[in-house]
């Protein structure tokens, strides 16, 4: 098997996703260098690193064993009972409100203007983290679980209303023209032909919302909407490592729990 | 067992019925319990109803007090925006590289035993259940307030997102051409770059501009305990009241997040 | 040149799928192993370049002792052992030129496969050899466009640029329809012939084995069975290698006792 050297092109290049190898080399160098840039601008000093790591042992050391006194338990009990509660509300407050908006988001059913109207009320629901939600929540109607059920629900509406959107986007239009042509009205077609194609995802949907925001109704009391965040906030405040891991730990425990009780219940629905 | 319900349609006669009469019963129970545990949860939170009354009243009321938004505070965000961005940028580069390893060690055809797969599934179970905020405050007690415990608390809550992934498409992975590569003398580092790199970059790639595409939301509020990033200026500027500057900030957040978001789609329909 | 002896393979499952098992290969041979499913004939192939580690004997390669080889001993002898898979294993998403020069990695030094930086020789030869196989122009194509034939012939590209003493090769044909078998029959014989190197491949049916082997080696629950040229291979020899000695005639004589006593 003879090759001569020169007779068979001895050059190759990979092709690349990019338009050629300089451009792939500076595309790589452009996201080398933001890092790169974005290490420096927040300014870690090294010795200010190891001082944290050497703080990170002693922490850990004074979070164990997790502690609280009975009136500290007392307390958590009531937070997480109110978070779960929270949560309850505003799954179901949230769904509510994003059934209207889902329709008006479903380009097979809503007219132009107001199917913009609802892809933009989603889209500015989900671009906020519940948390920025929750903490102008607080100023608008004061501390407490409200502020957290309107945060939570009002993050379930854009949750719920773009999945639920897409679904009526995908359903089967025969079945409404089908009503519409033994003469019923818009609602009557709404109400016998689209529900039912939608209702066993909006269930499992529903539990899958509740999942959701029982993790978060476990957080924003951070920013003092209800809930058992605000007690975990306090602790650390008060330097009571031992009550805050215990508090995280049960935090921990329930969100695994209801991670796992809403898959279980998503799969006896379907 | 399936025709049961199917059948269930010729014990009624000529009636049609679109459920039997247990299930019919189970779902009104259903339906029943739902309602009940709404009202007792409606109940025993305490609201104090004058608050849900003018709740409406004082949204409007803030909204008005918002709009229109602080134009000249536009240049004073510029600064905490762009360190959001890179909170976010490097807490998901520093996720991917804790991510890596535990990604082998928790899945199942590259964990080296038993008991380093179940470490492996506890540090994915364990950093995706405790929330960023959470992690946000853990690591200023330890880094004081800054972009350092943003980073390290969007790193660390990303680790077992990134991590669980990854070890999915690492499970997923051919073995044929694996075993092809080193059957022509390749070592075993060389077997890692052209057998088992290629098969799981796509799903690297995209689980990696999907989470700084979470990160970037993610990171605009870990500023509430004190970690760093736009989070702070919002927090100053509503405990002053000064709403038009909490417009500015949050149309800004808009802004970031909706582009992240339009970047990361575009990059993960790049890879296929 | 190949010499296999007393190999055995038992499997962690308790699977006893070589049983002590000689044969040599030599010259520019082509020898066909033929047997029926779960005879051990991939497990063989595969223990010779130790994809699979036999539990017992030994197996040599001109002056080498391959059982008995160290890690980095393994990768050079591998290096002389080209191997043509049956699903092809080739890696999907590279180009249809690394999956070629993938065949010369043992000559590479480990930064150098990192940057993909080839040897221009090497990637001469490559596309030689893809011309040679007849996929020429394809180079910059990824491996999941092409179909199970040309993707074959990349895989024998793969094996070829090693510049084997020895081809193992096995079933390349059964994930390929009847035509495009021939074809990659053809092209793989062939080039064994231009490069002089003997071939030991595994093959499901007995018609391409005769055609195409110089010698057969039969196979049955892991012993062999059967040793002869191509002609050699009778209905008498068939009998032995699939049905354990009974003749078709007199199997299929106590098949229809056996229904007509259920029948009863
Ligand atoms: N990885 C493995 N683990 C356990 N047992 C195995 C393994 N691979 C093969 N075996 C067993 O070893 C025996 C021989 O298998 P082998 O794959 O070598 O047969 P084969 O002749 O190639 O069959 P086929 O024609 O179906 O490919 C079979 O009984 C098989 O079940
Ligand atoms: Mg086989």
């Amino acid at each position: 098997m003879a090759t001569q050297p020169g007779s068979v092109d001895g050059n190759w290049e990979r092709p690349t996703a990019f338009y050629n190898r300089t451009t792939k080399y500076v595309v790589y160098a452009l996201i080398t260098g933001f890092v790169l840039y974005s290490f420096w601008n927040i300014r870690v000093s090294p010795d200010r690193f190891l001082r944290g790591l050497g703080g990170g042992v002693t922490l850990v050391s004074n979070m164990l064993p997790p502690a609280a006194t009975p009136m500290q338990f007392d307390l958590m009990v009531q937070g997480i009972v109110e978070s779960i509660l929270m949560s309850i509300i505003a799954t179901t407050l949230g769904i509510v409100v994003s059934a209207p908006v889902a329709f008006m988001a479903a380009n097979n059913l809503a007219p132009r203007p107001i199917y913009l109207v609802g892809r933009s009320i989603i889209a500015v629901t989900r671009s906020f983290h519940e948390l920025i939600v929750a903490i102008v929540m607080v100023k608008a109607v004061g501390f407490g679980p409200l502020a957290g059920v309107l945060a939570l629900a009002f993050k379930t509406v854009g949750f719920f209303a773009k999945l639920l959107s897409e679904e009526i986007e995908d359903i089967d239009t025969g079945q409404m023209d089908a009503i519409e042509a033994v003469g019923g009205s818009r609602m009557q077609v709404y109400l016998y032909s689209v529900l039912p194609q939608i209702i066993p995802r909006i269930i499992g949907l529903s539990i899958y919302r509740l999942d959701i925001n029982l993790r978060h109704s476990t957080v924003v009391g951070i920013v003092g909407a209800g809930g058992i965040g605000i007690t975990l906030l306090n602790s650390f405040q008060k330097y009571d490592y031992q009550y805050s891991s215990l508090i995280i730990l049960v935090i921990v425990g329930i969100v695994m729990i209801g991670e796992a009780a809403s898959a279980y219940a998503r799969r006896r629905v379907q | 067992m399936a025709s049961k319900s199917e059948f269930s349609g010729a014990d009624s006669g000529a009636e049609w019925e679109r459920f039997d009469t247990r299930q019919r019963l189970i779902r009104y129970f259903l339906t029943l319990g739902v309602l009940v545990i709404l009202a007792a949860a409606w109940r025993s939170m305490d609201i104090n109803y004058g608050y849900v009354a003018s709740a409406p009243n004082e949204v409007m009321d803030l909204l008005t007090r918002m709009y229109p938004p602080n134009v000249i505070y536009t240049s004073e965000i510029v600064g905490p925006l762009l360190e959001t961005i890179n909170i976010s940028i490097l807490g998901t580069a520093l996720a991917i590289v804790m991510a890596l390893p535990v990604a082998f060690l928790s899945a199942s055809n590259t964990t080296p035993n038993r008991w380093t797969y179940l470490f492996g599934k506890f540090i994915v179970s364990f950093t995706r259940s405790v929330n960023v905020i959470i992690w946000a405050l853990i690591f200023v007690v330890l880094f004081g307030p800054g972009a350092l415990a943003g980073v390290l608390a969007i790193a660390v809550r990303s680790v077992g997102f990134t991590a669980k992934l990854l070890g999915e498409a690492i499970e997923e992975i051919d073995r044929g051409p694996v075993e092809a590569i080193s059957a022509t003398g390749a070592s075993t580092f060389q077997m890692f770059i052209y057998g088992i790199i290629p098969q799981i970059k796509p799903a690297f790639i995209s689980v990696a501009t999907f989470r700084w595409d979470i990160n970037v939301r993610a990171s605009t509020i870990i500023g509430f305990v004190g970690a760093g990033g736009i989070g702070v200026a919002l927090q100053t500027n509503i405990n002053y009241f000064k709403w038009d500057a909490v417009l500015t900030i949050l149309i800004a957040i808009l802004g970031i997040v909706l582009v992240s978001e339009g970047i990361s789609a575009y990059l993960r329909g790049k890879v296929s | 040149m190949l010499h296999v002896k007393d190999v055995e393979k038992v499997y962690d499952s308790g699977d006893r799928a070589l049983k002590g098992l000689s044969m040599d290969v030599s010259g520019n041979e082509i020898v066909s192993i033929i047997g029926p499913s779960g005879a051990g004939k991939s497990t063989l192939i595969r223990c010779i370049n130790r994809l699979t580690e036999p539990t017992a004997g030994e197996i040599w390669l001109d002056d080498t002792e391959i059982t008995g080889l160290s890690g980095s001993q393994l990768r050079e002898t591998r290096r002389d052992m080209g191997m043509i898979h049956q699903e092809f294993n080739l890696v999907e998403r590279l180009t249809v030129m690394e999956n070629v020069l993938s065949g010369r990695l043992g000559y590479m030094s480990t930064w150098d496969a990192f940057r993909r930086n080839f040897d221009s020789e090497d990637i001469a030869t490559a596309r030689e050899v893809l011309r040679r196989v007849g996929l020429e122009g394809v180079e910059n194509d990824r491996a999941d466009e092409l179909s199970g034939g040309q993707r074959q012939r990349v895989g024998i590209a793969r094996a070829v640029i090693q510049r084997p003493k020895i081809l193992l090769v096995d079933e390349p044909t059964s994930a390929l329809d009847p035509e495009t078998s021939v074809e990659v029959m053809d092209l793989l014989t062939e080039i064994a012939r231009e490069d002089d190197i003997p071939v030991l491949i595994n093959i499901h049916e007995v018609d391409l084995a005769t055609e195409y082997a110089d010698r057969v080696v039969g196979l049955s629950d892991g012993e062999l069975v059967f040793e002869g040229a191509a002609d050699e291979l009778d209905e008498r020899a068939q009998d032995i290698i699939y049905r354990g000695g009974e003749s078709r005639a007199e199997r299929d004589a106590a098949k229809a006792e056996r229904t007509q006593h259920a029948g009863e």
